[in-house]
C-alpha cells in the first residue's frame, strides 16, 4: 500500500526564495516600474519641475519618422548578428566535436573571446580598423579600399556586426558543442556504418537534434543583439555616422544619459521591456513546446 | 584589557570627538572632468588651495568625460548627494541655469561670503558667455578654448606655402596646394558644430539663433541655415573629391589625422597644444580662423567653449564661505596664468594675460595668443557673445548627423542644414515645455 507522507506548512521554502524574491523586487521591478512611470512625465533633468503627460512621451516618439529608423535598423542588426554568430559557431563546434588531438586548446581559444568585456573589445576593433592608424585600414588600402566608418554608415554598421558578432560566438560555441556531445554516439556510427557522409550526417541527425538548443540561442541571441552590444556599439561607432548605428537602447541611452530627457527615454525602455517580454512569452508559448525531437 | 580601561578609553573617546571636529577642516567636494595631464593640474590647484590656508580642504574627484560629470552631478542632486562645486562644459549652460532650485549663483555665494568679487577684471569674451541677460554671473569661468587653424609648418615648407591661409578663398587654394605636394588630405576639421557652425556664424557675426542666440528667452529659435552657411558646407563637400577636405569624426577623433601628417591644416581648439607637443613630430603653427570674404570684411571675434564651475545649493553656510574663497584662489593672476601655459586654455582674468606676457611666454611660443587674440579681436556683439540653448547636446548630436550625410554624400548642404534647424526647434521647444514649470 502506498504511504503518502505529508509535510505540515513549513516556512522554510519561504525563506529559501525570499533573497530572489527580495533581488527581482529591488533590482527589476522597481527599477521597471520607475520607468514606467518616468515615462508620463515630461521633467527636467533636476527633477524641479515635473508634468504629467500621461501617454505624450509615447505619441512624440510614434510621430517621429526616425524613431521607426532606428527599429528598422535594430532589427537589421540584430538579425545579421544572430544569423553570423549562430552560424559560424555551429561551424566551429561542428569541427571541434570532431577534433581529437589539442581539443581543449581549441576549445578554450574559442571561448576566449567571451571574457572580453563588450567595452573592450569594441576598443579592439577600433583599433584595427581605425581609418587612419588601422591595421587592417592599412591591408584594405593596398586593395583600394579606402575604408572609413567615420564616415561610411554601411562600414560603420558592418564594423558593430562584425564585433558583435565575434563576442558572442563563443556562447553559442559553448551550447552547440554541448548539445552535440549529448547526442548518443551510437546514432552517428550507425549511420557512419550505413555509409553517410559527415556532411549527410550532419544535416540529417546532428543538426536536428541539436534543435532545441539553436532556437534557445536564437533568442538569446536576438536578446543580445538589442541590448548587450551597447558596449561595442558605444566604443566603435557612438551610434554614428549619421545614426547610422543607432540601434534601440542606444537611443534610450543616449537621449536619456547625454541629453537628459528622461521622459522619452523611459518612454523608449517602456518600449524595449515590452519587446522583451513579447520575446520571451513566444520562446515559452510556442518554440519551447514544438521543437522537440527527443 | 581590563573593563575599566576601557570605559576610559570610549569616555575619552567621546570627549575628545568634539574637539577633534572642531579642528576637522570643512571639506569641498569638487567634481570635474579633467583627465590625464589636466587631471593633475587640477589636483594641483586644489593642492596648492588646500596648502594655502587652514580651514578648508578642497577634495577634486575626476567623473569621467563632460557629459558624464554633469550627469553624475544631476543623479547625485537628485539623490541628495551633490557636491559642493562641479565642472560643466558651455553646451549644459542652459540646462544649469534653467535648474533654479538646484544651483547657487556664483555673484550670490560671493556676495554672502563677504569675498571681494569684481567682474571686470574677467576676458569679457569669457564671462559673456556665461551670463544671465541682467548681467549676473552664475559660475565661475575655469578652462575656456576657442578654436583657431593649425598648421604643419613642415608640410607648407615642402609645397612651398609662404603663409597660412586668412580667407577660406586661401584655405581651398592651400589645401590643393598641400594635395600636389604629395600629403593625402589638405584640411579637416574637430567640434564641427562648434568650429564650423557656431563658430563660423560668431566669426562673420552672424546669428545661429533668434532671441539673441537664446539668450534672452526659451522661446528661441535656430535660424542657421543661412545662404552663406549653406554655400560654404557646400564648398567644403565638393572639395572632398579632391581630398582637399577629409571627415575626420566627431569631436577631436581628427586628432590623428593632423599629428599623422595627413592633413596639412586643422581646425579645433587652442587647448591642443599639450596633445601636439606629444604626439606630432613636425614644426606646428596656428593662426587666426579663415575669414568668408563673401560674408564679412573683417573678423569679428570668436567664441569659447570648454567649462565653468557650478556651485549647487544644499550644503552648510560655511562651506560656501570655503567654496568663496577658493572661487577668489582660482582667479588670481598667478594661479591663472600657470594653468593658461601648462593646459593651453585661455586666462580668464586679463591680469594673467599680462603676468604671461611678462614672464615672456609668449616670445618663448609663438602663436600661444592667438586664441586671446581672437577672442578680445572686437567687442562682442550679440551674435558673437556665445550662445545659450537648451538641449544644447542633442542639438549638437543633431548638426552632426545632418553634416555627415553632407560629407557622406547622402544630403545636399542646404537640406542638411534646414533638416539640422527643423530637428534643433524641435528640442528647443521640448527644452522649454520641460522648464516652463
Amino acid at each position: 500500500m502506498l504511504k503518502r507522507v505529508h509535510f505540515g506548512p513549513s516556512w522554510l521554502p519561504y525563506a529559501l526564495v525570499l533573497p530572489q524574491v527580495a533581488i527581482t523586487l529591488v533590482f527589476f521591478l522597481w527599477p521597471a516600474g520607475q520607468s514606467i512611470y518616468q515615462s508620463f512625465l515630461i521633467q527636467d533633468p533636476f527633477g524641479l519641475s515635473t508634468e504629467f503627460v500621461f501617454l505624450e512621451n509615447y505619441e512624440m516618439l510614434l510621430d517621429d519618422e526616425l524613431y521607426y529608423d532606428t527599429f528598422g535598423r535594430t532589427f537589421f542588426f540584430s538579425i545579421f548578428v544572430a544569423s553570423f554568430s549562430l552560424g559560424i559557431a555551429l561551424l566551429l563546434a561542428a569541427m571541434a566535436d570532431n577534433i581529437i588531438k589539442g581539443s581543449v586548446t581549441y576549445r578554450t581559444m574559442l571561448i576566449w573571446p567571451y571574457a572580453v568585456a563588450p567595452a573592450i573589445a569594441g576598443a579592439l576593433w577600433v583599433f584595427m580598423f581605425d581609418p587612419t592608424l588601422g591595421v587592417i585600414t592599412h591591408f584594405l588600402d593596398r586593395f583600394g579600399w579606402d575604408w572609413n566608418h567615420k564616415l561610411n554608415g554601411g562600414e560603420a554598421m558592418a564594423l558593430v556586426i562584425m564585433a558583435a558578432t565575434w563576442k558572442q560566438i563563443s556562447y553559442n560555441f559553448l551550447f552547440f558543442l554541448a548539445a552535440m556531445q549529448s547526442i548518443p554516439k551510437s546514432l552517428i556510427e550507425a549511420a557512419a556504418i550505413d555509409g553517410a557522409s559527415p556532411s549527410r550526417r550532419f544535416w540529417s541527425i546532428i543538426f536536428p537534434l541539436i534543435t532545441p538548443t539553436t532556437f534557445f540561442l536564437l533568442v538569446v541571441n536576438l536578446v543580445y543583439a538589442f541590448f548587450e552590444t551597447f558596449g561595442i556599439i558605444h566604443v566603435v561607432t557612438g551610434g554614428g555616422p549619421a545614426k547610422s548605428t543607432e540601434i534601440l537602447v542606444y537611443k534610450a541611452y543616449n537621449d536619456g544619459f547625454i541629453g537628459l530627457d528622461l521622459g522619452s527615454s523611459a518612454a523608449q525602455s517602456t518600449i524595449l521591456m515590452a519587446m522583451v517580454v513579447i520575446i520571451t512569452v513566444i520562446q515559452f508559448r510556442f518554440i519551447e513546446r514544438r521543437v522537440d525531437y527527443q | 584589557m581590563n573593563s575599566q580601561l576601557k570605559a576610559y578609553l570610549i569616555l575619552c573617546f567621546f570627549v575628545l570627538m568634539p574637539i577633534n571636529a572642531a579642528y576637522a577642516k570643512t571639506k569641498i567636494s569638487w567634481w570635474h572632468a579633467m583627465g590625464a595631464e589636466n587631471g593633475e593640474r587640477v589636483n594641483k590647484i586644489a593642492r596648492d588651495f588646500n596648502n594655502s590656508q587652514d580651514q578648508y580642504e578642497v577634495e577634486p574627484s575626476y567623473k569621467g568625460n563632460y557629459t558624464d560629470t554633469m550627469t553624475a552631478s544631476i543623479a547625485a542632486f537628485r539623490a541628495k548627494k551633490q557636491p559642493h562645486i562641479v565642472q560643466v562644459f558651455e553646451v549644459g549652460t542652459a540646462t544649469m541655469m534653467a535648474a533654479k532650485g538646484a544651483v547657487y549663483p556664483l555673484e550670490e555665494v560671493m556676495a554672502a561670503a563677504n569675498e571681494p568679487f569684481d567682474k571686470s577684471v574677467y576676458l569679457p569674451a569669457v564671462i559673456s558667455y556665461y551670463q544671465t541677460p541682467t548681467g549676473q554671473l552664475l559660475s565661475m569661468p575655469f578652462n575656456s578654448s576657442t578654436p583657431v587653424l593649425w598648421y604643419n609648418k613642415d608640410a607648407f615648407k615642402g609645397a612651398g606655402i609662404e603663409s597660412p591661409p586668412t580667407t577660406w578663398k586661401e584655405m581651398h587654394q592651400t589645401a590643393k596646394a598641400l594635395r600636389k605636394s604629395g600629403m593625402s588630405c589638405g584640411f579637416t576639421f574637430g567640434w564641427q558644430s562648434w568650429t564650423m557652425i557656431e563658430n563660423y556664424s560668431a566669426w562673420h557675426n552672424q546669428s545661429i539663433g533668434t532671441k539673441e542666440n537664446g539668450f534672452a528667452g526659451f522661446d528661441t529659435e535656430l535660424a542657421f541655415n543661412t545662404k552663406p552657411l549653406k554655400k560654404r558646407i557646400k564648398a567644403i563637400a565638393d572639395s572632398q573629391k579632391n581630398r582637399e577636405f577629409v571627415y575626420g569624426g566627431r569631436e577631436d577623433s581628427s586628432l590623428p589625422m593632423f599629428t599623422n601628417a595627413e592633413c596639412g591644416m586643422w581646425i579645433s581648439s587652442s587647448a591642443n597644444t599639450a596633445a601636439l607637443d606629444s604626439q606630432a613630430d613636425f614644426d606646428y603653427g596656428r593662426t587666426f580662423l579663415p575669414l568668408d570674404t563673401d560674408v564679412a570684411d573683417t573678423a569679428q571675434n570668436s567664441i569659447i567653449g570648454g567649462a565653468t564651475l557650478w556651485i549647487m545649493k544644499g550644503h552648510k553656510d560655511d562651506a560656501y564661505k570655503g567654496v568663496a574663497k577658493f572661487m577668489t584662489y582660482l582667479s588670481r593672476a598667478d594661479v591663472q596664468a600657470w594653468w593658461h601655459q601648462s593646459t593651453g586654455y585661455v586666462p580668464i582674468t586679463l591680469e594673467a594675460e599680462q603676468v604671461s606676457r611678462a614672464q615672456g611666454y609668449y616670445e618663448k611660443h609663438p602663436g600661444a595668443d592667438i586664441a586671446i587674440k581672437q577672442l578680445n579681436l572686437n567687442k562682442p556683439t550679440i551674435n558673437s557673445k556665445g550662445l545659450r540653448f537648451g538641449n544644447m547636446v542633442q542639438i549638437r548630436t543633431v548638426i552632426n548627423e545632418e553634416l555627415e550625410l553632407v560629407w557622406g554624400g547622402r544630403k545636399s548642404a542646404s537640406d542638411a542644414l534646414d533638416n539640422a534647424v527643423i530637428r534643433g526647434n524641435k528640442l528647443l521647444r521640448r527644452f522649454e515645455r520641460a522648464n516652463s514649470r
